[in-house]
């Protein structure tokens, strides 16, 4: 029962969606209205979980003192005092979680982002080697790309820019097309596995071979 | 011949501030075909028609993205047009409030007027899926809990099919699900607002008419900007985009240097 | 006066905004001294922006999700643009409910049944919309006329497109090659392999050069800020605190 009920809501739900995609009427479309309506109110649970989790692994790490266990008492008092903030002033703008958002989450996630300009940088230098005909070919796309992507590619020749448009519209469309349809097709073979019940690994539970 | 990687760092960061410290500038150049499809599109609606913009992103792809929906905003706005924004993720709530609310200020653009944004939903391809038969169904107020039926800027529209044309702006394989579910299965006219990470994959798309246009990354914002005439803060991170790129090209040079000559010594 | 007003007249900005740049300055040079290596300065701020952004998560979440689609139809009708409560919300929010029991090992179970309305949806939703997509829409616009002129161009332009065409569809054809291992890769399909890993390195190195505009952008989005957002208000703040202690020594 435990694990039928879930395998046979699966099947039932994907098939709905499946056939209403051939039923323009509107009670297929009301049945998919209402589907997804749910499907929204649930996933908004499922932040709940990533917080949950986040909980558990921090309170666990200050419990047993684990190395820079210090740091989680930050992470847990900044959550709490955001949402305090939040719930109390509200989010608009000119309240304090606003003023959260922009001078502290927004400077905090750009910069670490940022970083990977630097450690880009660092691997241009250390392992952007043209050590086979084919890791040379990369380059050269790469270098004609990297120039004709930036004004002072157009200041070097007009030509680059054109060169870099057709190598992202020609040779890279092909190789990209080919990779999408791989992903594609496995993209439905997982699906109709879910749906049919053999992929079960959603549920926590072996899948069936 | 190895260098400290602190030194590159300290390269990289000098030739990205350079510019903004001495105030150097390179001309922008013109604009690919790509970006100039979506300008072309928005040109060609009639007053009064509405673009929905949706603004996926958070603060970490902000220098690439938040240009984007800001000039496609202006442009927007001063064609006097509708524009509906939205989010499929939480970040992307106060960006789409500030991005909308900056653009609208010079054109006095009023919000429930001429303007909109209908916040945040959860569920991703729940709200692709339902905007497709019912936008107020999934939205029924906007993100200051307006009800719809109470906003002008709303009025009319119900479906893709009410919309002159639908941007995501997105750092995530998200536009995927744009170009599968609202493209694909309802016919929107979807165009799309990228960092630069994700632009080769989405030349297939555009090959295959499935994007009207692309947008791709800090020069795809640049050059929006300067086709609207509204140079802002894209084009003017242009110059050092340019000085970075021959760094970086700089370094691959050097390194092959050195490998090529290590190889030697060992032969 | 706003923010940026001030800023322009050389006076200091609100009290609020102030702080808030000299933090969010503190904050973004704090990250970057991970570069030199790491230290508790980069790891608090690292940690507060853990907590930070999963608190904002659970605000926006409750705002836009909790009131609007779960409160709102079933209290407050009126709000939601409903005439009269939508009972059948209760249904979701008690499946939504059933996620969180997998916080307790004896009632985990109970959490299948949320999760495959989920996959099942997205399954189901995804098969005819990615075969329309993917396959048939992306298989058509390759299959290319081989010679299809355009009015008004000329041969040589012509010819070019007619070579991209040809391009693209053998492209295509050799890079599905490469990743067919169902026969041994010998004869023909040894060297369209091999044409198609070309193909794939065009494309990789098409990529890079891409992905390496996007992460100096990143940067220079911060630049931006410390140089026209922060580095404006230094000088009047400098000023402003001599003229502090030079009005109280005196």
């Amino acid at each position: 029962m435990r694990l039928q009920v879930p395998l046979a809501i699966t099947f039932i739900v994907g098939l709905v969606m499946l056939v209403q995609f051939f039923v323009p009427h509107k009670v297929g479309e009301d049945v998919m209205d209402a589907l997804t309506a749910w499907a929204r109110i649930i996933g908004a649970f499922a932040l709940v979980l990533g917080i949950g989790s986040l909980f558990q692994r921090h309170l666990e790490r200050m419990r047993r003192r684990r190395e820079g266990w210090q740091y989680s008492i930050v992470t847990l008092l900044s959550f709490t005092v955001m949402v305090i903030v939040g719930l109390a002033w509200g989010k608009e703008k000119g309240s304090p979680f606003n003023w959260a958002f922009t001078n502290i989450q927004v400077p905090l996630d750009a910069s670490m982002f940022s970083l990977l300009a630097f450690f880009v940088a660092s691997a241009a230098y250390r392992s952007f080697r043209a050590r086979s005909p084919e890791s040379t070919l990369l380059l050269l796309a790469a270098v004609v790309v990297m120039l004709g992507r930036v004004p002072i590619g157009e200041q070097l020749s007009p030509r680059l820019p054109e060169a870099t448009e057709w190598i992202m519209s020609v040779p890279t469309v092909a190789a990209k097309r080919g990779i999408l349809f791989g992903v594609a097709l496995g993209a439905i073979a997982t699906s109709l596995r879910i749906i049919v019940g053999i992929e079960r690994s959603h549920l926590g539970v072996e899948s069936r071979t | 011949m190895r260098i400290d990687r602190r030194l590159i760092y300290l390269a990289i960061a000098a030739v990205v501030a350079a510019p903004f410290v001495f105030n150097w500038t390179l001309p922008l150049g013109s604009a690919s075909p790509r970006t100039r499809a979506i300008y072309r599109h928005i040109e060609a609606l009639p007053p009064r028609s509405a673009i929905m913009i949706c603004f996926d992103y958070g603060p970490a792809s902000m220098p690439e993205l938040h240009p984007m929906g800001i000039a496609l905003a202006r442009h927007a706005f001063s064609r006097k047009l509708r524009v509906i924004g939205l989010t499929l993720g939480p970040e992307g709530l106060i960006m789409a409030q500030n991005a909308l609310s900056a653009a609208a200020k010079d054109y006095g653009a009023r919000e429930g007027e001429d303007w909109v944004n209908l916040g945040y939903k959860p569920g991703f391809i729940s709200v692709i899926l339902g905007m497709g038969t019912d936008i107020p169904k999934v939205f029924r107020t906007d993100h200051r809990g307006v009800p719809i039926a109470e906003l002008r800027a709303m009025e009319g529209i119900r479906t893709y099919a009410d919309l002159g044309l639908v941007v995501e702006l997105t750092a995530s394989p998200a536009i995927n699900d744009w170009v599968v579910f609202a493209q694909s299965r309802f016919h929107a006219k979807l165009a799309g607002g990228v960092t630069a990470v994700m632009a080769t994959d989405m030349y297939p798309y555009l090959q295959a008419g499935q994007l009207i246009g692309l947008l791709n990354g800090l020069k795809g914002a640049a050059e929006y900007e300067a086709l609207i005439r509204h140079p802002g803060l894209a084009s003017l991170g242009m110059t050092s985009q340019s000085f970075a790129h021959v760094a970086i090209l700089a370094f691959v040079v050097l390194g092959n240097i050195g490998y090529f000559a290590t190889r030697r010594r060992r032969r | 006066m706003s923010g940026t007003e001030a800023l322009a007249a050389h006076a200091l900005p609100p009290l609020a905004d102030l702080l808030g740049l000299w933090l969010a300055a503190f904050l973004t040079l704090a990250i970057y001294s991970f570069l030199y290596g790491d230290n508790p300065v980069y790891k608090f701020a690292e940690h507060l922006f853990v907590g930070v952004s999963a608190g904002y998560g659970v605000v926006i979440v409750y705002y836009e999700s909790v009131i609007k689609d779960m409160i709102d139809p079933l209290l407050r009708p009126e709000r939601a643009g409903l005439d009269h409560p939508n009972y059948w919300v209760i249904l979701p929010v008690l499946l939504g409910l059933m996620i969180l029991a997998r916080f307790w090992r004896r009632y985990d179970w109970l959490s299948r049944w949320p999760i495959a309305f989920v996959m099942g949806l997205g399954a189901g939703a995804s098969i005819p919309s990615t075969v329309q997509a993917y396959l048939i829409v992306q298989l058509r616009e390759t299959i290319r006329p081989l010679w299809a002129p355009e009015a008004g161009q000329s041969l040589a332009a012509a010819a070019w497109s007619s070579f991209g065409n040809i391009l693209l569809a053998g492209g295509l054809l050799c890079t599905l090659s490469y990743f067919y291992f169902s026969r041994e890769q010998k004869g023909v399909l040894k060297v369209a392999s091999r044409v198609g890993m070309w193909f794939l390195m065009v494309a990789f190195g098409a990529g890079f050069g891409n992905t390496v505009m996007a992460r100096m952008s990143l940067l220079i989005g911060r630049v931006e800020f410390l140089r026209y957002e922060w580095w404006p208000t230094v000088g009047p703040v400098l000023r402003a605190i001599w003229q502090f202690f030079a009005g109280h020594s005196s």
